[in-house]
């Protein structure tokens, strides 16, 4: 009899905890109906770390999707749209698991997401295969719209790996004056080994010297071995393509061991969470700068700045521009049908949106101009100079 | 040269962490033959525990480590009574798999956003850093800190395992409970302490480790864990100068092939060596099939 009892409240205890974990892992939110719209409806799911190693990009990327959202009041044309948001925790078997519900359960139309390119790729293939319209706001892997053949459902509102390391080496070299360099990049990050593989290129064709290019795991924390062999070669720039924790880890224990090169690198960096006290005077390449003149910059910073009562990041401003470019194709396909959008996305020209006047080329990347930026003590980034392609 | 003895530097501070976590995997082995795969977890929760400390509860660090301690030796005891206790004459196999239950319990609790959240948290040391410079090579005032924090704890150790009431009982549960409960001793007590001082030292562990590594969140026990473990088996489990001997030499492996090898290599070699070893010594470099065990 007791033991029953015990059994019972066991039961309990575990599916109140089942209801707790599922509760927390997606949630699913329905637009306020328009009334009048029928039932013309096009649902657009949101894939985004909400939790996790990255998650100031989610928080970033939801806020500058909703915002875009809102905006058009939840309008595309004929069709109203529902949002359904999924968190992927940077995972890249999450990120499946989120892409199948989204595509299977909740029957989207088009994803925007995810925010990584670890989870993107694998989420890529899925849409793909499921034709349903996948735009990454900030993937940067080429691997996502093309695995080896170019995936027609897939877009994505930043520019490419390779670009951002070619980027980055022509402004070590042309403006630092730097040369020689020394890479650290994490083995099993598809991000961080496209960005120092295109800026080794780069800059041994530019005259400069890689001195060292150190690998490690995502799990690592002691770089100790590795920094004091970089800091007796002495580099002039030391390459850090990799998100904010772990750039902040490598360049405290790098300043530890007496290194003075300066730090460079890739848009991971961007987030309020980076070590800015470590980082100081570091440059990175970004998407955009909100000291930038022009006009639909300056709306959009007033504008996130009165919602959300801070300065939009990177990751806000790409959301922000890539559920623009899905809504737009939406409108001009009129049409909730995968197959139409995808044809209206690649069809956008110079469509004008915050980071650049967009159109994509024949990969699905959009062709625009890069920024870079350098880490100020006080947590902001001052705006360097524009880098075209 | 020097940069030969910087590097050995570097492999002492990481061996001498692993050292802290590895005793707390020997003990507990050397005494119920359970291989407590939560001791990863207790080290996460005692760096937490102390980064909390010195952060936000404004305790001066020494009394951060202390607390950290002293919880995390509590939570050891609570495991065992919750979860290995039940199940001290079940197959071995099975009080594995609810070590391995309290690992990832530890981690996904711990990872809930009303706990600890899942989040990185980047550690603002609580010491300011002073580095010296001693013939060409650099020691930091943390390396110090932790150098004196392991012998301190292993003198302690010893001690209390060598001379005192609780290590005699001790070191005669690891030889058979029954005989030992036939003594006068009290296993069940015993045990208990044993755990506790184990989880003690992984806390300690832990908040050195933040403070080395300034950077935490709830599955960073996983790592350190596993290498500590392993640690552990090469110096041969159940016994103390092993479980350090075997943690020093796991810190100078990754630490010289990541500096003279390649870094990409680090671990691939690390746990390479420990299948050598183990493959000419089974019961680990100081294990014999003889020996006094705690």
């Amino acid at each position: 009899m007791r033991q029953s009892k015990w059994f019972l409240l066991l039961a309990v205890a575990i599916m109140s905890m089942a209801l707790l974990v599922s509760g927390c892992g997606g949630t699913k939110e329905q637009a306020v109906q328009g009334g009048t719209s029928g039932d013309k409806v096009v649902k657009i799911g949101l894939m985004t770390p909400l939790q996790g190693d990255v998650k100031t990009y989610g928080e970033s990327v939801q806020k500058g999707f909703e915002l875009a959202l809102e905006e058009a009041n939840y309008k595309a044309g004929d069709y109203t749209i529902e949002k359904v948001v999924g968190d992927d925790r940077n995972d890249a078997t999450e990120a499946t698991n989120v892409a199948t519900k989204l595509i299977d359960q909740d029957q989207v139309a088009a994803i925007v997401g995810s925010v990584t390119s670890k989870c993107t790729i694998p989420a890529s293939s899925i849409a793909q295969a499921r034709g349903v319209v996948m735009i990454s706001p900030t993937g940067t892997a080429a691997k996502i719209t093309m695995d080896p053949k170019r995936k027609d459902y897939i877009f994505r509102a930043c520019f490419i790996d390779p670009f951002q390391g070619t980027v980055a080496a022509k402004f070590a070299v042309n403006d630092l004056k730097a040369k020689t360099a020394a890479i650290m990049f994490d083995q099993g990050n598809d991000y961080t080994v496209g960005l120092s593989q295109a800026f080794k290129a780069e800059f041994e064709n530019s005259g400069g010297k890689v001195i060292a290019e150190e690998a490690y795991a995502q799990q690592d924390v002691d770089f100790s071995a590795v920094l004091t062999k970089i800091a007796k070669q002495d580099p002039d720039i030391l390459y850090l393509p990799d998100y904010y924790q772990k750039v902040s880890l490598i360049g405290k224990q790098a300043l530890d061991k007496g290194i003075t090169a300066k730090f460079l690198g890739g848009d991971g960096w961007d987030s309020s969470e980076l070590d800015f006290a470590t980082m100081d005077g570091g440059y990175f390449t970004a998407h955009y700068s909100s000291d930038d003149p022009r006009p639909e910059v300056a709306n959009w910073v007033t504008k996130y700045k009165e919602k959300y009562n801070t300065e939009p990041d990177s990751f806000a401003t790409l959301a922000y521009d890539a559920t623009k470019l899905l809504l737009k194709a939406i409108e001009d396909a009129n049409s909730n049908d995968p197959a139409k959008i995808k044809d209206a996305l690649q069809a956008i020209k110079d469509f004008p949106v915050v980071s650049g006047k967009i159109t994509f080329d024949a990969d699905g990347n959009p062709v625009k101009s890069a920024t870079i930026l350098q880490v100020q003590k006080d947590g902001s980034y001052k705006f360097v100079t524009n880098v075209q392609p | 040269m020097e940069f030969f003895l910087e590097q050995v530097i570097n492999g002492l501070q990481l061996g001498l962490v692993y050292a802290l976590i590895a005793l707390g995997y020997t003990m507990v082995y050397g005494i119920v033959k359970l291989i407590n795969f939560a001791h990863g977890d207790v080290f996460m929760v005692g760096a937490f525990l102390g980064y909390f400390g010195f952060t936000y509860w404004g305790l001066p660090w020494p009394v951060a480590i202390i607390m950290s301690m002293v919880f995390c030796a509590i939570l050891g005891v609570v495991i065992e009574r919750i979860a290995y206790r039940p199940l001290r004459y079940a197959p071995r196999m099975i009080a594995l798999i609810s070590a391995i239950g309290v690992s990832f319990f530890l981690e996904y609790f711990c990872s809930l956003r009303f706990v600890f959240g899942a989040n990185y948290r980047v550690v603002q040391r609580p010491l300011s850093e002073v580095s010296w410079q001693i013939g060409g090579i650099t020691i930091t005032n943390i390396q110090v800190l932790i150098l004196v924090a392991v012998v301190a704890m292993l003198i302690f150790l010893q001690w209390i395992v060598h001379r005192t009431k609780m290590g005699a009982a001790m070191r005669t549960v690891s030889f058979d409970h029954d005989a030992a409960r036939l003594m006068g001793v009290n296993v069940d007590r015993t045990i208990s302490f044993t755990f506790a001082l184990g989880s003690a030292m992984a806390a300690m562990g832990g908040v050195l480790y933040a403070i080395a590594y300034p950077q935490i969140q709830p599955f960073m026990g996983i790592m350190p864990g596993l290498k500590a473990f392993t640690a552990a088996v090469l110096g041969g489990i159940g016994l103390i100068p092993g479980a350090v001997l075997g943690a020093l030499i796991m810190g100078q492996v990754e630490t010289m092939t990541a500096a003279f090898i390649s870094s990409q290599l680090r671990d691939a070699i690390a746990f390479g060596i420990l299948i050598v070893v183990l493959l000419f010594r089974p019961t680990g470099i100081l294990g014999r099939t003889e020996t006094e065990k705690v």
